[in-house]
């Protein structure tokens, strides 16, 4: 029996919440290969998934656990992902993984490579320093050699050796997967009715803990279910670009709070590995060259990326040209540095154009909306009015 | 804990030679940038973790640090007003405070410590090292200035180690990017026996502070090794390491605590000198700038002395064997720049704490976990558990923030800072 829309809408969002990754453990124990976790907010899957591993996305516990032990490794002025990540290693959720990868976020990760490392010590804990030089002989060389080094050990822990043409067939496969995530994106830019973003968000986050073969035949059965749905009608909603969500995720009762409070989201941050780089990666000649400089040079911008040509903000106002945006939410979580530290430079390129944003921020387990409605609902009206006048 | 149990009035001090070295010091370079736009002389702003301030020297171009003026400012009881500034235009409650304290400060006019507006930069160099915030904050000063921006990348140290391929890029970047922007500012050219002169300098500076820093091996110790060496590291971790008046300064500093160490004195504490040291503490994190005094004080009256401190480690680690080397001077400058205490990995951090506990015969450590700083804040207390149970010795943790008053408060510091105190007494009790 094929899979109906609602029917794959549940099942993406029972994986989106499966932070006991009981998916991945079904698989592991289906093909007997590793699982190796990563942390927001970009590593090369593609490098992974040649050496035969299940890249698996961690970002929190939303709002589904409770916080025991994870409060007594951070003070209450650290976001909240470092602590429910340590939760779920403490309660053994992340039992089935036989590593973590660390990128080069922000200090925080950065550190809880090392609480990690202290406190699981016989697993794989690796920080994987992203170069913030983007010359291909400086940062290039640099991240190519980080690369073979990650390589190198989850070969050692019994991944397969890093071979050109494995990685170059796990290219093909990750470049048709972004290619179905732009698609789905500009999809909802074009009608966000018909991709609500509360639905896109599960969708595409099923895409952390699924294999990408599966993940990308998700993403062409939903872009067809949707796009067929003749239910799904245009509503009066004023168009917005959310913006500072990248790392930790917003319970998903925030996006559905935002969508009924009268924004459509045309445009947001969430889980940026699938979409990090621009565009297809080469797949002629050195296959790992082509991913350290589709990273160098191909890197969509983000708040953790150095931008040393005082153009921050920018790509902003191009993302709202182009979504036909008529305003901004920023969206971060509470404490978050890269995020928070960012917006006033965001926000001085949305002032230059006269976009019209509001800022509110979160925490994965935020409960209460309702301060957030009340504020996302006045800010569709004023844009709603202002457009009409 | 009763008052009787408090250390009896401190003997009173007159100024050492070295402090009033140290302030002139200062005071002639803030001197020097107030007159830049006449003197034609230019500067640089960039950061105390991985600062080259050599290479600057060699060019003749000056060091600013932003963030040693953020910390002025919340002496100055300034960075209250800076702050506020900065959240009223738009900067966030949760972020640095670093940040916005300077921020604040330039949005008032860019008034240094002494009181002499600082000129703008001529370059930003972004020295990249073991703080993500560095980042942010150059890129929002890009965006107040028409000056070009270096951006240095220093990797981490994740691993414990540096591997040549993390030397290789930060050399790559001396040499391909930097250098080139700083002749460009200076307009003139490279000149390596010059930067080998301020590197053997440095070298010769960096001697005299580690045997300073280790006299507090000593019982008692001569000197206070957070509150007070936060001054002794002054020199080295902002514009002068590798000048001439730096090795002068260290020089005399030494002597200086050489004859403390004879009379077998104590440190010198805002009121005088330390009569009797009680407790012998290892402390890890920046101290408070807005209430420095009043919480050395708290620290003082309880005749309890730092010993060793990890924020002395910030501008670079020394007293493990590092040296700046003259003979290979590019990759000296890398090594320096990835060994600075941030941008190690927190594995080794719990090694070099419970090495101080134990070299230093320390009675506990002290964790001052300030709110503006994930560099040094996330993981503190999975670092406070492995070193209590590597020692065995007691753990004690307070919270304030760098230049932010709002979370500096006194009767909370002083209440921890007091059962710490007493669990280490009542240890000592029942080891008796
Ligand atoms: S939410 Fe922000 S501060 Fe927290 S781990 Fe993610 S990027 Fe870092
Ligand atoms: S986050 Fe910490 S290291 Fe970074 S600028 Fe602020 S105080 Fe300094």
């Amino acid at each position: 029996m094929t899979e109906t829309l609602p029917a794959l809408v549940q099942r993406a969002t029972e994986l989106s919440r499966d932070w006991r990754l009981s998916s991945v453990r079904a698989w592991k124990q289906r093909t007997g290969a590793l699982a190796i976790g990563y942390l927001p907010v970009y590593v090369p899957r593609e490098v992974f998934h040649a050496q035969g591993v299940l890249p698996v996305g961690l970002t929190g516990a939303g709002d589904d656990l409770e916080i025991i032990k994870g409060d007594a490794f951070y003070q209450s002025y650290i976001c909240h992902l470092p602590r429910s990540t340590i939760e779920l290693g403490l309660n053994g959720s992340l039992d089935c993984l036989d590593g973590i990868v660390f990128p080069a976020t922000c200090d925080v990760i950065r550190n809880l490579s090392g609480v990690w490392r202290m406190q699981f010590p016989s697993k794989m804990s690796r920080y994987l320093d992203v170069p913030q030089d983007f010359d291909r002989a400086m940062g290039g060389v640099f991240y190519r050699h980080e690369l073979e080094d990650i390589a190198r050990e989850i070969h050692e822990r019994g991944g397969r050796k890093l071979e050109a043409e494995a990685l170059r067939a796990s290219i093909r496969v990750y470049n048709e997967n972004r290619t179905l995530v732009r698609e789905l994106l500009t999809l909802r830019r074009e009608a966000p009715w018909k991709l609500p973003t509360a639905e896109l968000y599960v969708v595409l986050r099923a895409g952390l803990v699924l294999p990408v073969e599966e993940h990308s035949a998700m993403l062409r059965r939903y872009r067809d279910l949707a796009q067929a749905d003749a239910e799904r009608r245009p509503r009066d909603q004023a168009r917005v670009v959310l913006t500072g969500s990248f790392c930790e995720q917003p319970p998903l009762g925030l996006i559905k709070t935002l969508e009924r409070a009268g924004c459509y989201i045309v445009d947001d941050d969430f889980v940026p590995v699938l979409h990090w780089l621009r565009g297809d990666v080469c797949t002629e000649g050195d296959p790992l060259a082509n991913l350290v400089t589709a990273f160098l040079e191909d890197s969509i911008d983000s708040p953790v990326r150095y931008c040393g040509d005082g153009t921050k903000g920018q790509e902003l106002v191009q993302r709202v040209d182009e979504s036909k945006a008529e305003g901004v939410l920023f969206c971060a979580p509470s404490f978050c540095d890269p995020a928070l530290l960012d917006q006033p430079m965001a926000q001085a390129a949305l002032d230059g154009r006269a976009i019209p944003w509001t800022s509110f921020k979160y925490s994965e387990n935020t409960g209460q909306f309702h301060v957030i409605r009340e504020q996302a609902g006045t800010f569709a009206d004023s844009i709603k009015l202002w457009s009409e006048a | 804990m009763s008052v009787s149990t408090k250390n009896p009035p401190l003997a009173a001090t007159a100024k050492d030679d070295s402090q009033v070295r140290q302030k002139q010091m200062i005071a002639a370079h803030y001197a020097r940038l107030a007159r830049a736009s006449e003197s034609g002389e230019k500067n640089v702003y960039t950061f105390v973790p991985g600062n080259l301030t050599e290479l600057l020297r060699s060019f003749d171009l000056l060091p600013v640090l932003p963030e040693i003026n953020a910390l002025q400012s919340g002496m100055r009881g300034k960075s209250a007003e800076y702050i506020a500034l900065a959240e009223k235009l738009g900067h966030s409650e949760d972020v640095c405070t670093y940040v916005k304290c300077d921020i604040g400060m330039l949005k008032s006019g860019n008034v240094g410590p002494t009181g002499e507006r600082l000129p703008s930069p001529d370059l930003l160099l972004l020295s990249y090292t073991g703080c993500f915030t560095f980042m942010k904050w150059f890129e929002l000063l890009k965006q107040e200035y028409q000056c070009p921006v270096v951006m240095l990348h220093v990797p981490y140290q994740a691993e414990g180690r540096i591997t040549d391929s993390m030397r290789a890029y930060v050399t790559a970047q001396i040499r391909q990017k930097l250098i080139p922007a700083l002749e460009q500012v200076a307009g003139r050219k490279y000149d390596e026996d010059r930067l080998k002169e301020c590197l053997a300098r440095s070298a010769q500076a960096e001697e005299d502070l580690v045997w300073v820093l280790q006299s507090a091996k000593n019982r008692p110790s001569p000197i206070d090794a957070w509150f007070g060496a936060v001054y002794y590291v002054g020199p080295i971790f902002s514009a002068f390491r590798g000048t001439p008046e730096a090795v002068e300064y260290y020089r005399a500093l030494r002597v200086e605590i050489q004859e403390r160490l004879t009379k077998k004195l104590g440190p010198v504490t805002p009121d005088g000198m330390m009569t009797e040291e009680k407790y012998r503490l290892v402390i890890e994190g920046p101290p408070n700038w807005t209430s420095f005094r009043e919480f050395w004080r708290m620290f003082a009256e309880e005749g309890a002395v730092a010993v060793a401190s990890t924020y002395t480690k910030v501008g670079g680690m020394y007293d493990f064997g590092f040296r700046h080397d003259p003979e290979r001077p590019l990759e000296t400058m890398a090594e320096y720049c990835m060994g600075c205490y941030t941008n190690l990995d927190l594995s080794t951090r719990v090694g070099i704490l419970t090495r101080y506990m134990q070299e230093y015969e320390a009675d506990g450590l002290l964790v001052n976990s300030v709110k503006s700083c994930n560099s040094f804040s996330a993981g503190q207390l999975a670092m406070l558990r492995e070193v209590e149970s590597r020692t065995g010795r007691p753990v004690g943790f307070i919270e304030s923030d760098l230049v932010d008053p709002r979370y500096f408060s006194a009767s909370n510091i002083k209440n921890r800072l007091e059962s710490f105190l007493q669990m280490i007494a009542q240890k000592r009790g029942g080891a008796a």
